[in-house]
């Protein structure tokens, strides 16, 4: 882009740049929705094939530290809402500490799900690697974890980004708080939200399934 | 540091979510038979719609905004329709 120019020729305003920008977020997520539909595709199928098996299997999740990772997305994703609001009212400092507590937000998630593989390594529960699950519906057992360890991982991979992606927007902040960095603040927010909302569902399917013991 | 307030739609929207939250894995433990996994989904999709609307501003916008961001779901639910017609219907629960 030439310098001294707010926004690039193809644009007719700042307003237009920035409303193409969104949309073209939009239209990426809308990408990410097919790729976790997949996933979701795929679960619905066995879970309806074993459903004694995929309750027996939810109740082997944590589910205190899955309802501990999920208050604390929510957090986070109020972070960033909050820090989006705060750049609007042109309290950036504001701005970039509500960053900053998202991304320690989300390295405490990354750090619980650690624990959490390694707690579920330790129980032979991992398809692939170590598996040894002496029970009847030992087969639909190990689907529900192919599908828990797959999802899980590819939404741990989302975090990472989403992280970085905010990490690299609060150090550009410091510099300047241009209609640009807000553009692209706005954009970085839209994939933190979309990743929380991924959390939302694989929450219901993973944890919550078998807890009544039906 | 300028006097910033977070504004009460987003604290109500965060405590909405996290009483959402505690409500459906309270929920969970209620033996509701096949109830169980439609409440789970219900709550969860009460959920997303608040992220969406709230935190991704969805409710300021207008109708071709809203058009790109419901395309993914019209998306999927395409996929989960008809690709799971053939299981829920001729295979035996």
């Amino acid at each position: 882009m030439p310098k001294g120019r707010a926004f690039a020729p193809q644009y007719a305003s700042v307003q237009h740049r920035d409303e193409t920008a969104e949309i073209g977020m939009w239209v990426f997520l809308a990408t990410e929705v097919l790729l976790f539909g997949g996933l979701l595709f795929a679960y619905f199928v066995y879970r309806h094939a074993n459903p004694a098996a995929f309750a027996e299997a939810g109740r082997h999740t944590r589910i205190v530290i899955g309802t501990a990772n999920t208050a604390i997305l929510l957090t986070s994703s109020f972070f960033v809402a909050c820090a989006v609001n705060a750049l609007q009212a042109d309290a950036r400092r504001t701005c970039i500490a509500m960053l900053v507590s998202a991304m320690l937000l989300g390295l405490l998630f990354l750090g619980l799900k650690a624990a959490e593989y390694a707690g579920e390594y330790h129980e032979h529960l991992v398809p692939g690697v170590d598996f040894s699950y002496v029970a009847p519906l030992a087969d639909g057992v190990e689907l529900f974890f192919i599908f828990y360890f797959v999802a899980t991982s590819i939404h741990a991979v989302h975090m990472v980004i989403g992280i970085a992606v905010l990490a690299t927007l609060a150090v550009l902040l410091r510099r300047s708080a241009s209609t640009r960095m807000r553009a692209a603040l706005h954009s970085a927010a839209l994939y933190w939200h979309f990743v929380d909302v991924v959390w939302i569902v694989l929450f219901a399917l993973i944890y919550l399934p078998g807890r009544s013991g039906t | 540091m300028t006097n910033w307030w977070p504004p009460l739609t987003l604290v109500g929207s965060w405590l909405a979510l996290l009483a959402l939250l505690a409500l459906t894995v309270t929920l969970a433990y209620l033996p509701l038979g096949s109830f169980n996994s439609a409440v789970a989904i219900v709550i969860a999709a009460i959920k997303a719609t608040i992220v969406a609307a709230f935190f991704m501003e969805l409710r300021d916008r207008g109708a071709r905004l809203l058009i790109f961001a419901g395309a993914g779901l019209f998306w999927l639910g395409i996929l989960l329709w008809l690709g799971l017609m053939d299981f829920m219907t001729r295979t035996p629960a």
